[in-house]
Protein backbone atom coordinates (compact mmCIF):
# COMPACT_ATOMS: atom_id res chain seq x y z
CA UNK A 1 0.00 0.00 0.00
CA UNK A 2 1.22 3.31 -0.79
CA UNK A 3 2.52 5.49 1.95
CA UNK A 4 1.73 9.37 1.72
CA UNK A 5 3.02 12.11 4.23
CA UNK A 6 1.48 14.51 5.17
CA UNK A 7 3.39 18.24 5.62
CA UNK A 8 1.57 20.98 7.75
CA UNK A 9 2.90 24.21 6.41
CA UNK A 10 2.13 27.65 8.18
CA UNK A 11 3.39 31.29 7.71
CA UNK A 12 3.79 33.48 10.68
CA UNK A 13 0.13 34.54 10.43
CA UNK A 14 -1.08 30.93 11.47
CA UNK A 15 1.25 30.66 14.34
CA UNK A 16 -0.17 34.42 15.16
CA UNK A 17 -3.73 33.10 14.97
CA UNK A 18 -2.94 29.98 16.67
CA UNK A 19 -1.54 31.69 19.71
CA UNK A 20 -5.08 33.05 20.53
CA UNK A 21 -6.50 29.39 20.57
CA UNK A 22 -6.35 27.79 23.81
CA UNK A 23 -4.03 24.93 23.78
CA UNK A 24 -6.40 22.76 25.20
CA UNK A 25 -8.54 22.93 22.59
CA UNK A 26 -5.78 22.34 19.77
CA UNK A 27 -4.84 19.16 22.17
CA UNK A 28 -8.31 17.46 21.81
CA UNK A 29 -8.82 18.64 18.54
CA UNK A 30 -5.90 17.67 17.13
CA UNK A 31 -6.46 14.41 19.41
CA UNK A 32 -9.83 13.66 17.68
CA UNK A 33 -8.58 14.06 14.31
CA UNK A 34 -5.42 11.30 14.86
CA UNK A 35 -7.75 8.85 16.90
CA UNK A 36 -9.81 8.94 13.87
CA UNK A 37 -7.19 7.75 11.45
CA UNK A 38 -5.96 5.26 14.43
CA UNK A 39 -9.48 3.94 14.18
CA UNK A 40 -9.75 4.01 10.70
CA UNK A 41 -6.02 1.89 10.57
CA UNK A 42 -4.46 4.06 8.71
CA UNK A 43 -2.14 6.27 11.01
CA UNK A 44 1.88 4.91 10.71
CA UNK A 45 3.83 7.80 12.02
CA UNK A 46 3.37 11.44 13.14
CA UNK A 47 5.59 13.95 14.67
CA UNK A 48 5.06 17.60 15.56
CA UNK A 49 7.74 20.28 15.12
CA UNK A 50 8.88 22.74 17.69
CA UNK A 51 8.04 26.24 17.43
CA UNK A 52 10.35 28.00 14.39
CA UNK A 53 12.24 30.66 17.13
CA UNK A 54 15.17 27.80 17.40
CA UNK A 55 15.50 26.93 13.81
CA UNK A 56 18.55 26.80 12.16
CA UNK A 57 19.51 27.33 8.68
CA UNK A 58 22.24 25.50 6.39
CA UNK A 59 22.41 27.58 3.03
CA UNK A 60 24.30 25.33 0.36
CA UNK A 61 24.16 27.97 -1.85
CA UNK A 62 27.63 29.12 -0.92
CA UNK A 63 30.86 27.31 -0.24
CA UNK A 64 31.32 26.48 2.53
CA UNK A 65 27.54 26.15 3.61
CA UNK A 66 26.30 29.53 5.81
CA UNK A 67 24.49 28.69 8.67
CA UNK A 68 22.25 31.18 9.62
CA UNK A 69 20.18 31.56 13.22
CA UNK A 70 16.66 31.77 13.65
CA UNK A 71 13.04 31.83 11.45
CA UNK A 72 14.14 31.47 7.36
CA UNK A 73 13.86 34.86 7.16
CA UNK A 74 13.09 35.06 3.19
CA UNK A 75 11.53 31.88 3.22
CA UNK A 76 7.26 33.07 4.66
CA UNK A 77 6.73 29.20 5.20
CA UNK A 78 8.19 26.51 7.97
CA UNK A 79 6.89 22.98 8.39
CA UNK A 80 4.80 22.96 11.89
CA UNK A 81 5.28 18.68 11.64
CA UNK A 82 3.68 15.25 10.14
CA UNK A 83 1.71 12.19 9.46
CA UNK A 84 2.77 9.24 7.55
CA UNK A 85 -0.40 7.46 6.53
CA UNK A 86 -1.63 4.05 5.13
CA UNK A 87 -3.69 4.46 2.34
CA UNK A 88 -4.71 3.24 -1.19
CA UNK A 89 -4.64 6.50 -3.22
CA UNK A 90 -3.52 9.68 -3.26
CA UNK A 91 -7.68 11.04 -3.29
CA UNK A 92 -7.51 9.35 0.19
CA UNK A 93 -4.93 11.03 1.59
CA UNK A 94 -5.81 14.36 0.18
CA UNK A 95 -9.61 13.68 2.03
CA UNK A 96 -7.35 13.19 5.29
CA UNK A 97 -5.62 16.14 5.11
CA UNK A 98 -8.71 18.21 4.41
CA UNK A 99 -9.90 16.85 7.45
CA UNK A 100 -6.99 18.17 9.89
CA UNK A 101 -7.77 20.71 12.00
CA UNK A 102 -5.51 23.22 10.72
CA UNK A 103 -7.90 25.98 9.92
CA UNK A 104 -6.45 29.31 10.03
CA UNK A 105 -4.52 31.79 7.92
CA UNK A 106 -2.14 30.96 5.62
CA UNK A 107 -2.31 27.25 7.15
CA UNK A 108 -1.61 24.60 4.50
CA UNK A 109 -0.79 20.27 4.33
CA UNK A 110 1.37 19.39 1.44
CA UNK A 111 1.05 15.86 0.64
CA UNK A 112 3.80 13.79 -0.67
CA UNK A 113 3.61 10.42 -1.68
CA UNK A 114 6.62 8.56 0.51
CA UNK A 115 9.61 6.84 -1.60
CA UNK A 116 9.43 2.74 -1.33
CA UNK A 117 12.43 0.15 -1.21
CA UNK A 118 12.20 -0.49 -5.32
CA UNK A 119 12.81 2.89 -5.70
CA UNK A 120 16.28 2.70 -4.86
CA UNK A 121 19.07 0.11 -6.39
CA UNK A 122 19.38 -2.67 -3.82
CA UNK A 123 23.32 -3.12 -4.30
CA UNK A 124 24.37 -0.37 -3.81
CA UNK A 125 26.79 0.03 -0.38
CA UNK A 126 25.29 2.53 1.26
CA UNK A 127 21.42 1.41 1.25
CA UNK A 128 22.71 -1.50 1.97
CA UNK A 129 24.59 -0.38 4.87
CA UNK A 130 21.41 2.21 6.05
CA UNK A 131 19.16 -1.31 5.71
CA UNK A 132 21.04 -3.10 7.70
CA UNK A 133 20.93 -0.23 10.43
CA UNK A 134 17.32 0.27 10.27
CA UNK A 135 16.75 -3.81 10.76
CA UNK A 136 19.19 -3.58 13.93
CA UNK A 137 17.68 -0.63 14.97
CA UNK A 138 13.91 -1.21 14.35
CA UNK A 139 13.79 2.39 12.23
CA UNK A 140 10.88 2.53 9.92
CA UNK B 1 -12.29 12.33 -29.22
CA UNK B 2 -11.82 16.27 -30.01
CA UNK B 3 -8.37 17.19 -28.04
CA UNK B 4 -10.38 19.67 -26.04
CA UNK B 5 -12.65 16.93 -24.30
CA UNK B 6 -9.00 15.68 -22.44
CA UNK B 7 -9.52 17.95 -19.26
CA UNK B 8 -12.92 18.07 -19.02
CA UNK B 9 -12.61 13.94 -18.96
CA UNK B 10 -9.58 13.78 -16.33
CA UNK B 11 -11.50 16.64 -14.27
CA UNK B 12 -15.08 14.13 -14.20
CA UNK B 13 -12.43 11.43 -13.16
CA UNK B 14 -10.83 13.39 -10.35
CA UNK B 15 -13.96 14.60 -9.32
CA UNK B 16 -15.23 10.63 -9.23
CA UNK B 17 -11.93 9.55 -7.59
CA UNK B 18 -12.51 12.54 -4.52
CA UNK B 19 -15.90 10.99 -4.22
CA UNK B 20 -14.69 7.38 -4.23
CA UNK B 21 -12.14 8.43 -1.47
CA UNK B 22 -14.49 10.08 0.60
CA UNK B 23 -16.83 7.14 0.31
CA UNK B 24 -13.72 4.45 1.32
CA UNK B 25 -13.30 6.60 4.74
CA UNK B 26 -17.15 6.83 5.47
CA UNK B 27 -19.16 4.14 4.31
CA UNK B 28 -18.88 2.29 7.60
CA UNK B 29 -19.57 5.01 9.74
CA UNK B 30 -22.60 6.49 7.54
CA UNK B 31 -24.24 2.89 6.91
CA UNK B 32 -23.63 2.29 10.57
CA UNK B 33 -25.05 5.37 11.64
CA UNK B 34 -28.16 5.50 9.66
CA UNK B 35 -28.60 1.27 10.16
CA UNK B 36 -28.77 2.52 13.96
CA UNK B 37 -31.05 5.40 12.84
CA UNK B 38 -33.51 3.22 10.50
CA UNK B 39 -32.67 -0.12 12.46
CA UNK B 40 -33.12 -1.71 8.83
CA UNK B 41 -29.61 -2.81 7.66
CA UNK B 42 -31.50 -3.22 4.16
CA UNK B 43 -32.36 -0.12 3.68
CA UNK B 44 -29.78 2.03 5.27
CA UNK B 45 -27.38 0.61 2.87
CA UNK B 46 -29.55 0.95 -0.20
CA UNK B 47 -29.74 4.69 0.68
CA UNK B 48 -26.01 4.86 1.56
CA UNK B 49 -25.77 4.07 -2.18
CA UNK B 50 -28.23 6.04 -3.43
CA UNK B 51 -26.46 9.30 -1.75
CA UNK B 52 -23.39 7.81 -3.27
CA UNK B 53 -24.87 7.43 -6.72
CA UNK B 54 -26.12 11.23 -6.25
CA UNK B 55 -22.71 12.64 -4.52
CA UNK B 56 -20.77 11.30 -7.86
CA UNK B 57 -23.42 13.28 -10.01
CA UNK B 58 -23.59 16.25 -7.99
CA UNK B 59 -20.53 17.02 -6.73
CA UNK B 60 -18.19 16.90 -9.69
CA UNK B 61 -21.19 19.23 -10.79
CA UNK B 62 -21.65 21.87 -7.99
CA UNK B 63 -18.36 20.68 -6.13
CA UNK B 64 -17.61 18.97 -2.86
CA UNK B 65 -19.64 19.74 -0.18
CA UNK B 66 -18.10 21.42 2.89
CA UNK B 67 -18.91 18.06 4.65
CA UNK B 68 -18.85 15.34 2.48
CA UNK B 69 -20.08 13.14 5.58
CA UNK B 70 -23.18 15.38 6.94
CA UNK B 71 -23.98 15.68 3.06
CA UNK B 72 -23.96 11.82 2.36
CA UNK B 73 -25.79 11.12 5.84
CA UNK B 74 -28.09 14.10 5.10
CA UNK B 75 -29.30 12.82 1.69
CA UNK B 76 -29.54 9.15 2.44
CA UNK B 77 -31.64 10.18 5.55
CA UNK B 78 -34.13 12.12 3.38
CA UNK B 79 -34.33 8.84 1.02
CA UNK B 80 -35.09 6.90 3.92
CA UNK B 81 -38.02 9.19 5.00
CA UNK B 82 -39.06 9.23 1.21
CA UNK B 83 -38.83 4.96 1.29
CA UNK B 84 -40.88 4.59 4.84
CA UNK B 85 -43.21 7.53 3.40
CA UNK B 86 -43.96 5.39 0.25
CA UNK B 87 -44.58 2.22 2.48
CA UNK B 88 -46.74 4.19 4.91
CA UNK B 89 -49.31 4.29 2.06
CA UNK B 90 -49.61 0.82 1.93
CA UNK B 91 -48.97 -0.12 5.52
CA UNK B 92 -50.05 2.01 8.54
CA UNK B 93 -46.79 0.78 10.86
CA UNK B 94 -44.63 2.65 8.65
CA UNK B 95 -46.52 6.42 8.99
CA UNK B 96 -45.27 6.24 12.22
CA UNK B 97 -41.69 5.31 11.74
CA UNK B 98 -41.68 8.25 8.81
CA UNK B 99 -43.06 10.69 11.32
CA UNK B 100 -40.53 9.64 13.93
CA UNK B 101 -37.56 10.26 11.58
CA UNK B 102 -39.37 13.38 10.41
CA UNK B 103 -39.62 14.59 13.81
CA UNK B 104 -35.93 13.69 14.86
CA UNK B 105 -34.74 15.62 11.68
CA UNK B 106 -36.67 19.12 12.85
CA UNK B 107 -35.67 18.73 16.33
CA UNK B 108 -31.94 17.67 16.43
CA UNK B 109 -30.96 18.88 12.95
CA UNK B 110 -30.52 15.71 11.52
CA UNK B 111 -31.05 15.46 8.07
CA UNK B 112 -30.75 19.19 7.39
CA UNK B 113 -27.77 19.83 4.88
CA UNK B 114 -25.14 21.52 7.31
CA UNK B 115 -25.47 25.38 7.86
CA UNK B 116 -23.07 27.70 6.30
CA UNK B 117 -20.39 28.29 8.92
CA UNK B 118 -19.85 24.69 9.63
CA UNK B 119 -15.68 24.32 9.53
CA UNK B 120 -14.47 23.12 6.34
CA UNK B 121 -13.73 19.52 6.12
CA UNK B 122 -14.27 19.14 9.66
CA UNK B 123 -15.73 15.73 10.07
CA UNK B 124 -18.60 14.87 12.74
CA UNK B 125 -20.73 17.95 12.30
CA UNK B 126 -23.62 16.31 11.75
CA UNK B 127 -24.90 14.90 14.94
CA UNK B 128 -24.78 11.32 14.14
CA UNK B 129 -21.27 11.15 13.80
CA UNK B 130 -20.32 13.18 16.06
CA UNK B 131 -19.59 10.67 19.01
CA UNK B 132 -17.07 8.55 18.65
CA UNK B 133 -17.93 5.60 21.30
CA UNK B 134 -21.02 5.67 19.07
CA UNK B 135 -19.29 5.44 15.89
CA UNK B 136 -16.92 2.30 17.21
CA UNK B 137 -20.04 0.69 18.35
CA UNK B 138 -22.42 1.20 14.94
CA UNK B 139 -18.63 -0.06 13.17
CA UNK B 140 -18.40 -3.05 15.20
CA UNK B 141 -21.70 -4.27 14.93
CA UNK B 142 -21.69 -2.85 11.36
CA UNK B 143 -18.65 -5.79 11.34
CA UNK B 144 -20.92 -8.37 13.15
CA UNK B 145 -23.90 -8.09 10.80
CA UNK B 146 -21.89 -8.54 7.76
CA UNK B 147 -20.27 -11.34 8.56
CA UNK B 148 -23.14 -13.18 10.44
CA UNK B 149 -23.13 -17.15 10.32
CA UNK B 150 -26.48 -17.26 8.58
CA UNK B 151 -24.38 -15.62 5.36
CA UNK B 152 -22.31 -17.54 2.93
CA UNK B 153 -18.89 -17.33 3.13
CA UNK B 154 -19.20 -15.61 -0.31
CA UNK B 155 -21.36 -13.08 0.56
CA UNK B 156 -19.63 -12.18 3.81
CA UNK B 157 -16.93 -11.25 1.78
CA UNK B 158 -18.53 -9.23 -0.99
CA UNK B 159 -20.72 -7.64 2.21
CA UNK B 160 -18.11 -6.57 4.10
CA UNK B 161 -15.61 -5.26 1.82
CA UNK B 162 -18.84 -3.23 0.37
CA UNK B 163 -20.10 -1.45 3.97
CA UNK B 164 -17.32 -2.18 5.94
CA UNK B 165 -14.60 -1.38 3.60
CA UNK B 166 -16.19 1.12 1.03
CA UNK B 167 -15.57 -0.83 -2.09
CA UNK B 168 -17.78 -0.78 -4.98
CA UNK B 169 -19.21 -3.17 -6.49
CA UNK B 170 -17.22 -3.06 -9.53
CA UNK B 171 -14.01 -3.28 -7.31
CA UNK B 172 -14.93 -6.40 -5.54
CA UNK B 173 -15.87 -7.89 -8.97
CA UNK B 174 -12.44 -7.15 -10.36
CA UNK B 175 -10.64 -8.66 -7.25
CA UNK B 176 -12.58 -11.69 -7.34
CA UNK B 177 -12.45 -11.89 -10.81
CA UNK B 178 -16.58 -12.43 -11.41
CA UNK B 179 -19.06 -10.18 -13.08
CA UNK B 180 -20.34 -7.28 -11.47
CA UNK B 181 -23.93 -8.62 -11.46
CA UNK B 182 -22.55 -11.52 -9.40
CA UNK B 183 -21.57 -9.30 -6.97
CA UNK B 184 -24.23 -6.57 -7.00
CA UNK B 185 -26.85 -10.28 -6.66
CA UNK B 186 -24.48 -11.46 -3.94
CA UNK B 187 -24.93 -8.33 -1.63
CA UNK B 188 -28.75 -7.92 -2.24
CA UNK B 189 -29.41 -11.80 -1.19
CA UNK B 190 -27.42 -11.60 1.97
CA UNK B 191 -29.17 -8.50 2.86
CA UNK B 192 -32.35 -9.92 2.22
CA UNK B 193 -31.11 -13.11 4.08
CA UNK B 194 -30.23 -10.52 7.10
CA UNK B 195 -33.55 -9.19 6.76
CA UNK B 196 -35.86 -12.62 7.11
CA UNK B 197 -32.79 -13.50 10.25
CA UNK B 198 -34.35 -10.34 11.97
CA UNK B 199 -30.70 -10.17 12.59
CA UNK B 200 -30.16 -7.43 15.23
CA UNK B 201 -28.14 -4.11 14.48
CA UNK B 202 -25.71 -4.71 17.70
CA UNK B 203 -22.69 -5.51 19.67
CA UNK B 204 -23.51 -9.16 21.40
CA UNK B 205 -22.71 -10.03 24.49
CA UNK B 206 -20.38 -12.87 26.42
CA UNK B 207 -20.15 -16.23 23.97
CA UNK B 208 -22.00 -15.16 21.31
CA UNK B 209 -19.82 -12.05 20.72
CA UNK B 210 -16.85 -14.55 21.18
CA UNK B 211 -18.20 -16.48 18.66
CA UNK B 212 -19.50 -13.72 16.00
CA UNK B 213 -15.88 -12.16 16.29
CA UNK B 214 -14.38 -15.35 15.42
CA UNK B 215 -16.64 -14.80 12.30
CA UNK B 216 -15.38 -11.48 11.65
CA UNK B 217 -11.95 -12.59 11.68
CA UNK B 218 -12.36 -15.32 9.82
CA UNK B 219 -13.66 -13.09 6.64
CA UNK B 220 -10.75 -10.68 7.24
CA UNK B 221 -8.60 -13.41 6.89
CA UNK B 222 -10.31 -15.22 3.61
CA UNK B 223 -10.01 -11.52 2.11
CA UNK B 224 -6.44 -11.62 2.60
CA UNK B 225 -5.73 -14.93 1.77
CA UNK B 226 -7.60 -13.88 -1.53
CA UNK B 227 -5.94 -10.53 -1.99
CA UNK B 228 -2.33 -12.71 -1.31
CA UNK B 229 -2.45 -15.69 -3.16
CA UNK B 230 -5.03 -16.02 -6.48
CA UNK B 231 -7.00 -19.43 -6.18
CA UNK B 232 -7.18 -19.46 -10.07
CA UNK B 233 -6.66 -17.20 -12.61
CA UNK B 234 -2.94 -15.34 -13.60
CA UNK B 235 -2.76 -12.94 -11.11
CA UNK B 236 -1.00 -13.73 -8.13
CA UNK B 237 -0.82 -11.13 -5.58
CA UNK B 238 -4.22 -8.70 -5.74
CA UNK B 239 -2.06 -6.35 -3.28
CA UNK B 240 -4.96 -3.69 -2.60
CA UNK B 241 -7.61 -6.90 -1.61
CA UNK B 242 -4.85 -7.61 0.97
CA UNK B 243 -3.60 -4.18 2.59
CA UNK B 244 -7.48 -3.89 3.19
CA UNK B 245 -8.16 -6.72 4.65
CA UNK B 246 -4.84 -5.24 7.08
CA UNK B 247 -6.55 -2.32 7.55
CA UNK B 248 -9.94 -3.99 8.43
CA UNK B 249 -8.26 -5.82 11.41
CA UNK B 250 -6.09 -3.08 12.60
CA UNK B 251 -9.95 -1.34 12.78
CA UNK B 252 -10.99 -4.51 14.56
CA UNK B 253 -8.14 -4.44 16.56
CA UNK B 254 -9.39 -1.34 17.89
CA UNK B 255 -12.66 -1.54 18.49
CA UNK B 256 -12.76 -5.02 20.08
CA UNK B 257 -8.84 -5.65 21.71
CA UNK B 258 -8.50 -9.10 22.03
CA UNK B 259 -5.59 -11.59 22.01
CA UNK B 260 -6.52 -13.33 19.00
CA UNK B 261 -7.46 -10.22 16.72
CA UNK B 262 -3.86 -9.00 17.76
CA UNK B 263 -2.83 -12.57 16.32
CA UNK B 264 -4.18 -11.66 12.84
CA UNK B 265 -2.92 -8.95 12.77
CA UNK B 266 0.37 -9.85 13.18
CA UNK B 267 0.00 -12.59 10.95
CA UNK B 268 -1.60 -10.35 8.17
CA UNK B 269 1.38 -7.65 8.68
CA UNK B 270 4.21 -10.11 8.31
CA UNK B 271 2.79 -11.85 5.95
CA UNK B 272 2.04 -8.77 3.64
CA UNK B 273 5.79 -7.55 5.03
CA UNK B 274 7.00 -9.99 1.97
CA UNK B 275 4.94 -9.03 -0.72
CA UNK B 276 7.20 -6.63 -2.18
CA UNK B 277 9.74 -9.89 -2.95
CA UNK B 278 7.48 -12.08 -3.49
CA UNK B 279 7.03 -11.29 -7.27
CA UNK B 280 10.03 -11.76 -9.56
CA UNK B 281 10.83 -10.37 -13.16
CA UNK B 282 7.80 -11.45 -15.53
CA UNK B 283 5.33 -11.51 -12.69
CA UNK B 284 6.65 -15.07 -11.39
CA UNK B 285 6.65 -15.89 -7.99
CA UNK B 286 9.54 -16.01 -6.04
CA UNK B 287 9.76 -18.75 -2.98
CA UNK B 288 10.12 -17.58 0.45
CA UNK B 289 13.93 -19.50 -0.10
CA UNK B 290 14.69 -17.48 -2.92
CA UNK B 291 13.52 -14.14 -1.99
CA UNK B 292 15.74 -10.69 -1.28
CA UNK B 293 14.96 -10.23 2.38
CA UNK B 294 16.08 -6.73 2.00
CA UNK B 295 13.02 -6.02 0.04
CA UNK B 296 10.99 -6.81 2.95
CA UNK B 297 8.79 -4.27 4.42
CA UNK B 298 10.48 -3.89 7.81
CA UNK B 299 8.08 -1.18 9.27
CA UNK B 300 5.55 -4.41 8.06
CA UNK B 301 7.40 -6.28 10.22
CA UNK B 302 7.48 -4.11 13.64
CA UNK B 303 3.67 -3.24 13.36
CA UNK B 304 3.36 -7.37 12.68
CA UNK B 305 6.00 -8.10 15.92
CA UNK B 306 4.16 -5.06 18.23
CA UNK B 307 0.68 -6.87 17.65
CA UNK B 308 2.08 -10.21 18.16
CA UNK B 309 3.06 -8.93 21.83
CA UNK B 310 -0.53 -8.42 22.35
CA UNK B 311 -1.41 -11.97 21.12
CA UNK B 312 -1.10 -14.01 24.06
CA UNK B 313 -4.10 -14.44 25.60
CA UNK B 314 -5.48 -16.73 28.97
CA UNK B 315 -5.31 -19.77 26.80
CA UNK B 316 -1.97 -19.02 25.19
CA UNK B 317 -1.63 -18.43 21.92
CA UNK B 318 -4.80 -18.93 18.96
CA UNK B 319 -4.29 -20.25 15.76
CA UNK B 320 -3.73 -16.99 13.83
CA UNK B 321 -1.15 -15.82 16.48
CA UNK B 322 0.63 -19.19 16.55
CA UNK B 323 0.77 -18.95 12.60
CA UNK B 324 2.34 -15.13 13.14
CA UNK B 325 4.86 -16.80 15.00
CA UNK B 326 6.28 -18.55 12.03
CA UNK B 327 5.86 -15.88 10.08
CA UNK B 328 7.24 -13.86 12.51
CA UNK B 329 10.51 -16.79 12.87
CA UNK B 330 11.11 -16.14 8.77
CA UNK B 331 10.58 -12.49 9.09
CA UNK B 332 13.60 -12.37 11.73
CA UNK B 333 15.68 -14.51 10.08
CA UNK B 334 18.81 -13.39 7.69
CA UNK B 335 18.11 -16.11 6.00
CA UNK B 336 16.51 -19.56 5.38
CA UNK B 337 19.86 -21.81 6.56
CA UNK B 338 20.22 -19.27 9.83
CA UNK B 339 16.03 -19.66 10.72
CA UNK B 340 15.10 -21.07 13.89
CA UNK B 341 13.77 -24.44 12.09
CA UNK B 342 13.51 -26.40 15.59
CA UNK B 343 11.04 -23.31 16.97
CA UNK B 344 9.37 -23.67 13.54
CA UNK B 345 8.43 -27.76 14.35
CA UNK B 346 7.29 -26.64 17.94
CA UNK B 347 5.15 -23.85 16.53
CA UNK B 348 3.40 -26.41 13.72
CA UNK B 349 3.25 -28.73 16.96
CA UNK B 350 1.15 -26.65 18.48
CA UNK B 351 -1.08 -25.51 15.69
CA UNK B 352 -1.63 -28.95 14.43
CA UNK B 353 -3.29 -29.45 18.21
CA UNK B 354 -5.21 -26.55 18.22
CA UNK B 355 -6.15 -26.85 14.28
CA UNK B 356 -5.45 -30.48 13.30
CA UNK B 357 -5.17 -29.90 9.08
CA UNK B 358 -3.11 -31.80 6.83
CA UNK B 359 -1.33 -28.49 5.61
CA UNK B 360 -0.25 -27.82 8.62
CA UNK B 361 1.06 -31.04 8.85
CA UNK B 362 2.91 -30.69 5.65
CA UNK B 363 4.29 -27.49 6.85
CA UNK B 364 5.76 -29.40 10.02
CA UNK B 365 7.40 -32.11 7.24
CA UNK B 366 8.67 -28.86 5.69
CA UNK B 367 9.80 -27.55 8.53
CA UNK B 368 11.16 -31.09 10.32
CA UNK B 369 12.95 -31.66 6.80
CA UNK B 370 15.02 -27.99 7.27
CA UNK B 371 15.99 -28.92 10.73
CA UNK B 372 17.01 -32.36 10.92
CA UNK B 373 17.19 -32.99 7.27
CA UNK B 374 14.82 -34.28 3.92
CA UNK B 375 15.10 -37.76 5.29
CA UNK B 376 13.65 -36.83 8.18
CA UNK B 377 11.00 -34.75 6.18
CA UNK B 378 10.23 -37.49 3.84
CA UNK B 379 8.97 -39.71 6.47
CA UNK B 380 6.56 -37.36 7.30
CA UNK B 381 5.24 -36.52 4.20
CA UNK B 382 5.05 -40.45 3.83
CA UNK B 383 3.02 -40.74 6.64
CA UNK B 384 0.70 -38.53 5.14
CA UNK B 385 0.70 -40.18 1.96
CA UNK B 386 -0.27 -43.34 3.68
CA UNK B 387 -3.44 -41.63 5.29
CA UNK B 388 -4.81 -40.62 2.18
CA UNK B 389 -5.05 -37.08 3.29
CA UNK B 390 -4.68 -34.10 0.44
CA UNK B 391 -4.99 -36.05 -2.22
CA UNK B 392 -6.00 -34.37 -5.68
CA UNK B 393 -3.85 -31.24 -4.26
CA UNK B 394 -0.92 -30.24 -5.68
CA UNK B 395 1.12 -29.31 -2.30
CA UNK B 396 1.98 -33.18 -1.65
CA UNK B 397 3.60 -34.10 -4.38
CA UNK B 398 4.88 -30.35 -4.93
CA UNK B 399 6.72 -30.92 -1.47
CA UNK B 400 7.77 -34.78 -1.74
CA UNK B 401 9.39 -33.53 -5.52
CA UNK B 402 11.06 -31.25 -3.24
CA UNK B 403 12.62 -33.70 -0.86
CA UNK B 404 13.20 -36.10 -3.06
CA UNK B 405 15.14 -33.68 -5.19
CA UNK B 406 17.37 -32.80 -2.61
CA UNK B 407 18.20 -36.59 -1.26
CA UNK B 408 19.33 -36.96 -5.05
CA UNK B 409 16.21 -38.82 -6.42
CA UNK B 410 15.96 -37.15 -9.18
CA UNK B 411 13.79 -39.61 -11.29
CA UNK B 412 11.28 -39.92 -8.59
CA UNK B 413 11.55 -35.98 -7.91
CA UNK B 414 10.65 -34.85 -11.54
CA UNK B 415 7.93 -37.36 -11.64
CA UNK B 416 6.38 -35.69 -8.35
CA UNK B 417 7.35 -31.75 -10.06
CA UNK B 418 5.11 -32.87 -12.78
CA UNK B 419 2.61 -34.65 -10.53
CA UNK B 420 1.96 -31.30 -8.62
CA UNK B 421 1.72 -29.20 -12.06
CA UNK B 422 -1.14 -31.53 -12.99
CA UNK B 423 -2.89 -30.51 -10.08
CA UNK B 424 -2.13 -26.95 -9.77
CA UNK B 425 -4.63 -24.41 -10.42
CA UNK B 426 -2.84 -21.22 -10.29
CA UNK B 427 -1.05 -20.32 -13.11
CA UNK B 428 2.15 -18.98 -11.37
CA UNK B 429 2.89 -21.46 -9.27
CA UNK B 430 1.96 -23.91 -11.93
CA UNK B 431 4.80 -22.43 -13.95
CA UNK B 432 7.05 -23.00 -10.98
CA UNK B 433 6.81 -26.40 -10.49
CA UNK B 434 7.20 -26.79 -14.45
CA UNK B 435 10.33 -24.82 -14.04
CA UNK B 436 11.22 -27.04 -11.27
CA UNK B 437 10.77 -30.40 -12.95
CA UNK B 438 13.01 -29.31 -16.16
CA UNK B 439 16.01 -27.84 -13.95
CA UNK B 440 16.58 -31.17 -12.04
CA UNK B 441 19.65 -33.33 -13.86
Amino acid sequence: MPKYMLIMRATDETWAAFADVDFETVMNEMGKFNHEMIQAGVLVAAEGLEDAADTVVVDYSSEPPLVTDGPYGETKELFGGFWILDVASKEEAVEWAKRAPLAGPGSKTEIRKVTQIDDFPQDNEWIQKERAWREATGQL
Amino acid sequence: MARGDRPALSEQDAARRAVEAVWRIESARIVGALTRYTRDFELAEDVAQEALAEALVSWPRDGTPRDPAAWLVATARRRAIDAYRRRARRDERYAELAHGLAEGEATSGLGTVPAEGVVAGQAGSDPALADPDRIDDDVLALMFVSCHPVLSREARVALTLRVVGGLTSDEIARAFLVPVATVQARITRAKKTIAAARVPFEVPDGADRAARLASVRSVLYVIFTEGSSATSGDSWIRHDLAHEAVRLTRVLSRLAPEPETFGLLALLELTAARFPARVGTQGRPVLLEDQDRRRWDRAAIIRGRAALRGAVGPAGMGVYALQASIAECHAMAPSVPRTDWERIVLLYEALGRTAPSPVVDLNRAVAVAMARGPEAGLRVVDGLVDQGVLAGSHLLPGVRGELLARLGRTAAARAEYLRAADLCGNAAERSVLEAKASSLP
